[in-house]
């Protein structure tokens, strides 16, 4: 099964794996306390400090690892939310059809219709912000994404003639979304699913951007990017870690997607 | 083809009743906001006695329901008010943003959207090749890292060391076309990358998936180069979810630009909604609001229509 | 060599020979090009201001909800507005003093209730009106009337009847207040025809540049004004840009795409400073960024508790890491060495992690988390600051709590509402003022809730007495006070740091209000 892999994934697997563990084992591995402040502002990195300090004098790769796992966590779990109920609701309306699907569009349409960031900044100005309540906002305003994609997708394979057959056969709607219309709208959730996890990276590092992320002195990559980015324009590299961690994580979970795609397209039998 | 109208129709209808939702669950969200107008604009100089004045003034202390419908009749007349802070004419403000924000959109679309087909055709012919992954590691890039950032590296080396380039990307009316052109470049550049990947990757997807089918096969088997297959064959059976996620993208670059403003100091409806947020002005975050409402219906409706068309089982339901 | 440099200086001072030509030949003769640069500075400001240029100001503070009313002013773009198209009756001087404006002279009866300005002739607004008394006293009622919506309403309180009696314009107070020219020079009082009443957000002063275009949070557009009353305004025209993007603006000032910009994070001063075509100016001001305290609302209503935080706080730290050295280390109190009748012996509150927690141990607090409320618009760097207090809060075993509230808002729902949170205040231009607006038990902003009789009688006594080494004694004890007792905790107090293009010359110190008061347009010039 290993041989099978190719590298790009390997690649992809080795550093969202390496990004993963980090996350998880955090407290153990950091050099400093998180909010600890051990050094002068923006000192160059050096043998105590392999990344240098932050705009604050905190150790930068203290600040990236507990970073990295608030990023990871509430990106993870809002994407996760967003395609679950996303995706759900597409199918279900694709299926159905009818009323519950206009019911369903419109409303998609009028949460849509509205940008996501004013409406993000104004749902997160009225309810206080903790981590639970960015996830859900995030997770639920970024369903409808994966809401449209694969009604559409749903919608093109529901005409086709096997599924059409399938109704013949007289099959359930159960068996229909999960057995034929899934497994042949795969490929394109999957490929949308890598993606919206670096939306999600990018979305709460544009709400930390605005005041309206993580509580301080928690961070995420995109709120340490902010901290520090007055520096970049006079050659300070501080703010560029968390920018090329985030471009690193976000390549390595499309490595991944992109080959879980070549498997589901394999797997119809297809040439590879 | 008259089935078509008629759908067209139904959809317009769907839209207004979409916008005047829209408008509503604006109106509502705004209110449930705290603080109010007067507060917002007297801010940390307001005394009671300014406050009330203001409040009276501005005709906040009349019920939120009769300042939503007044509104409404407003509009139904075509005039969208006066700003409860500035007091200068809506529309006109409106006109002149809107247009910005659409030029710079349409310069950013009229490169993107050809430039990421293109990428992801190029990159299912050469599938698991160096060129597919090659486009796939740069688009993941420009998409992943913040639009900030992309904006200030731009500025640092483009501007500031080379000096090729304003930083400010300010336009005016006493431009001509090229120099408004010139003056966005940069704007239009950093969307043009962010919007790249996305389109790009779904061309990419959508087109594989068709790759399997027999007619595919067939056609490969008639002798049709790749290309040729890839282009004739899968490209048009792919387009309605290429079309779903272009017109995403542009409704992207019209209504979500306000980081790309904000760096690039440019005159756009984003700046001014969020301003007007900022400040409770009820009008214009309700007139902005459905204006890029109206904007994201409209494309939806594209996007639609396009699916139907494109799809013959669509096209002629059973 | 020494004759020949006497005689390039001439040439400079005469307007014959160019920065880059003196530079060249200077550089020649074997003169530093430092040097150089200092003596054609000195030689072109010999030679006096020159005319013309068209000066661009990009700067933070412009929304796209700014109005031109003055009534209105909060921010920074919208200010410096109001001194391009505008005049005041009086201003602070660089040196901290009144100087006139459209008042040619003015004066104080001698118990400071009746005060009298004589308005200056021959001076025109820019729809050709000519200003009177009248023109005067309307706006004063504008802003001071019951219906007044304005910012300056607070400071027009104590005034108990105006009038405008042929070429004077007179007040008089209901108690007596020794400084009532200095709230004559609030920035919201520009006087406008006919006080403004029947359009207030029209743009028309008497001041030197006509406002041309108008286009809130974007750019404001002026030219100059034929018949200016004064000569003191060299540019063609004057451009002010909203750039509320730090990076931005430091940017656009580098690349030369505009001449002035405010607010520079002092993070990035030094480096900005480095670069050739810019000076970085850092001017001491009175603005202090703070922490307030809620005096009567629990916790913060044990003095032991109060003090306790304020002995937590590493001001020093602070000013190193926060405002990068551009600023002075504070001493719970809104005063410092910038205002009048400062006194120097008033000690300083050392940071004491040891008394932090003796009095904390006396405050007998139950140990449960004390939140302090804090966003990144309270002042540049107010989440960090807040980050920086909860370690050293920390090390004396205070649980102090960060809570970080939306920008969006946190006038209207934090700041003096919430019992303890990050602010910011501006200063004042002297004492008087800076207390009756905050610490005075009925003021409106009194935002740490401190009401205390002794104070007041204090204020009021100050007000009242001439004699300046008295007032100063009385000012000290004030002081004392609130440093002591009171619910502000001042770790800093921060200087204007504006960058200003090398083709500018003129740059004086005014720490009134950033941007040397608002007058660079009227007191720089293209060399």
């Amino acid at each position: 099964m290993m041989k099978n892999i190719p590298i790009s994934a390997l690649i992809g697997l080795f550093f969202t794996g390496l990004y993963f563990f980090v996350a998880f084992t955090a407290p153990l591995i950091a050099p400093y306390g998180m909010a600890e402040v051990v050094g002068d502002v923006w000192e160059p990195s050096s043998a105590e400090h392999l990344l240098g300090t932050d705009n604050i004098g905190r150790d930068l790769l203290t600040r990236m690892i507990y970073g990295g796992r608030t990023t990871i966590f509430i990106a993870a779990a809002a994407t996760i939310l967003s395609f679950v109920t996303g995706t759900s609701l597409g199918l279900l309306a694709a299926v159905l059809g009818g009323w519950a699907d206009q019911v369903l569009s419109r409303t998609v349409d009028l949460i849509m219709s509205i940008p996501t960031l004013i409406l993000a900044l104004v749902i997160l100005a009225i309810v206080p912000v903790t981590v639970p309540i960015l996830i859900l906002v995030m997770g639920l305003l970024d369903a409808t994404r994966p809401y449209r994609l694969s009604r559409s997708v749903a919608v093109d394979i529901n005409v086709m003639d096997y599924v059409e057959a399938a109704k013949l056969r007289g099959e359930g709607r159960v068996w229909i979304i999960f057995r034929e219309i899934l497994p042949n709208a795969l490929s394109p959730l999957v490929a949308e699913f890598g993606l919206r996890f670096i939306f999600m990276v990018l979305f709460i590092s544009t709400l930390s951007f605005l005041g309206l992320g993580v509580q301080p002195p928690l961070a995420d990559w995109g709120g340490i990017v902010k901290e520090n980015k007055d520096g970049i324009v006079y050659g300070i590299g501080a703010a560029l870690y968390p920018a090329v961690a985030i471009a690193t994580l976000a390549i390595s979970v499309n490595l991944v997607a992109d080959w879980v795609l070549n498997r589901t397209t394999s797997l119809k039998g297809g040439r590879g | 083809m008259h089935p078509i109208i008629k759908l067209v129709a139904q959809r317009l209808a769907l839209g207004l009743l979409l916008l005047l939702g829209a408008s509503a669950l604006i109106f509502g969200l705004t209110e449930a906001l705290p603080g109010d107008a007067a507060q917002a604009v007297l801010g940390q100089s307001a005394t009671p006695e300014a406050l009330a004045n203001l409040r009276e003034e501005m005709g906040l202390n009349r019920p939120a329901l009769t300042r939503y419908f007044e509104w409404l009749g407003g509009i139904l007349q075509g005039d969208l008010g006066q700003s409860l802070t500035n007091k200068l004419d809506i529309a006109e403000s409106i006109g002149n943003r809107l247009g910005n924000t659409l030029f710079l959109a349409c310069a950013a679309a009229v490169v993107s959207v050809p430039l990421a087909i293109f990428l992801g055709l190029l990159a299912v012919r050469f599938r698991n090749r160096w060129p597919d992954k090659l486009i796939s590691a740069i688009t993941l890039t420009s998409v992943s890292i913040p639009e900030f950032l992309i904006g200030y590296v731009v500025i640092y080396f483009v501007s500031v060391k080379l000096g090729w380039f304003s930083s400010l990307a300010m336009v005016n009316d006493s431009m001509s076309f090229g120099q408004k052109l010139y003056a966005i470049a940069l704007p239009a550049f950093v969307l043009t990358l962010v919007v790249l990947a996305q389109m790009m990757r779904m061309t990419r997807a959508a087109i594989l998936n068709l790759m399997q089918s027999a007619y595919i096969e067939t056609a490969e088997l008639k002798g049709l180069s790749t290309f040729q297959v890839i282009a004739r064959h899968a490209f048009p059976n792919a387009i309605s979810p290429i079309v779903n996620v272009v017109m995403l993208n542009l409704a992207y670059l019209v209504v979500g630009v306000v980081v790309v403003e904000v760096v690039f100091v440019y005159p756009g409806m984003g700046q001014y909604l969020v301003d007007s947020v900022t400040k409770r002005d009820v009008p214009v975050v309700l007139a902005c609001g459905v204006v890029f409402a109206a904007v994201y219906i409209g494309l939806n409706m594209v996007a639609d229509i396009v699916s139907i068309l494109a799809n013959p089982r669509l096209r002629h339901p059973k | 060599m020494n004759e020949q440099l006497t005689h390039m200086t001439k040439e400079v001072t005469a307007g014959k020979l160019t920065r880059r030509e003196f530079m060249g030949k200077a550089a020649a003769l074997g003169v530093s090009a430092a040097m150089a640069s200092t003596m054609f500075a000195d030689a072109a400001r010999a030679a006096g201001p020159k005319k013309g240029g068209d000066l661009k100001f990009g700067l933070f503070g412009g929304e796209a909800t700014n109005s031109l009313d003055p009534a209105t002013y909060a921010s920074s773009v919208p200010q410096t507005n109001g001194k391009q198209f505008g005049d005041l009756l009086v201003d602070v001087a660089g040196d901290g003093s009144v100087e006139t404006v459209l008042a040619e002279s003015f004066e104080g009866s001698a118990d400071a209730k009746v005060w009298t300005f004589k308005i200056r002739k021959g001076v025109e607004f820019h729809n050709g009106k000519t200003l009177t008394s009248e023109d005067v006293l309307k706006t004063m009622q504008r802003h001071s009337d019951e219906n007044s919506k304005s910012g300056a309403l607070g400071i027009m309180k104590g005034i108990e009847s105006m009038k405008a009696d042929g070429d004077n314009f007179q007040i008089t107070l209901a108690s007596p207040n020794a400084d009532l020219p200095y709230l004559m020079a609030d920035y919201h009082l520009i006087i406008q025809p006919d006080g403004g009443l029947d359009n207030p957000a029209a743009g028309i002063g008497t001041g030197p540049y006509k406002m041309e275009v108008d286009e809130p949070g974007v750019r404001h557009m002026y030219t100059k004004f034929d018949n200016y009353w004064n000569d003191d305004a060299h540019f063609d025209s004057v451009e002010v840009v909203a750039i509320n993007d730090a990076t931005a603006r430091t940017a656009a000032l580098q690349s030369g795409q505009v001449h002035v910009i405010n607010r520079i994070d002092p993070k990035v001063a030094g480096l900005l400073g480095r670069a050739p075509n810019l000076t970085v100016h850092s001017t001491p001001g009175r603005g202090h960024y703070v922490f307030i305290m809620h005096v009567d609302t629990a916790p913060f209503d044990n003095n032991e508790l109060r003090l306790a935080l304020k002995y937590a706080i590493n001001r020093e730290e602070m000013v190193e890491k926060i405002l990068r050295g551009y600023g002075s280390i504070g001493n719970d109190m809104p005063i410092n060495a910038a205002y009048p009748l400062f006194d120097e012996s008033i000690p300083q509150r050392e940071f004491s992690i040891e008394k932090a927690a003796e009095h904390y141990k006396k405050s007998g607090h139950d140990g449960s988390p004390i939140i302090m409320r804090t966003a990144d618009g309270a002042f540049p760097g107010a989440v960090d600051a807040a980050a920086l207090f909860q370690q050293t809060a920390a090390q004396a075993g205070i649980p102090l709590e960060i809570k970080r509230e939306p920008n969006d808002g946190y006038w209207s729902e934090v700041w003096n509402a919430q019992p303890f949170c990050a602010s910011y205040w501006g200063g004042r231009p002297v004492q008087d003022q800076m207390y009756s607006t905050a610490y005075l038990s009925t003021a409106d902003w009194n935002d740490t809730r401190f009401k205390v009789q002794a104070f007041d009688d204090l204020l009021f006594d100050a007000r009242a007495e001439l004699d300046n080494a008295k007032r100063k004694e009385i000012y000290s004890q004030m002081g004392m006070m609130l440093r002591d007792t009171g619910g502000l905790i001042c770790p800093m107090f921060n200087d204007f740091v504006e960058g200003v293009s090398n083709q500018l010359d003129g740059w004086e110190v005014n720490a009134n209000q950033e941007m040397m008061n608002g007058l660079i347009s009227r007191k720089m010039w293209f060399v």
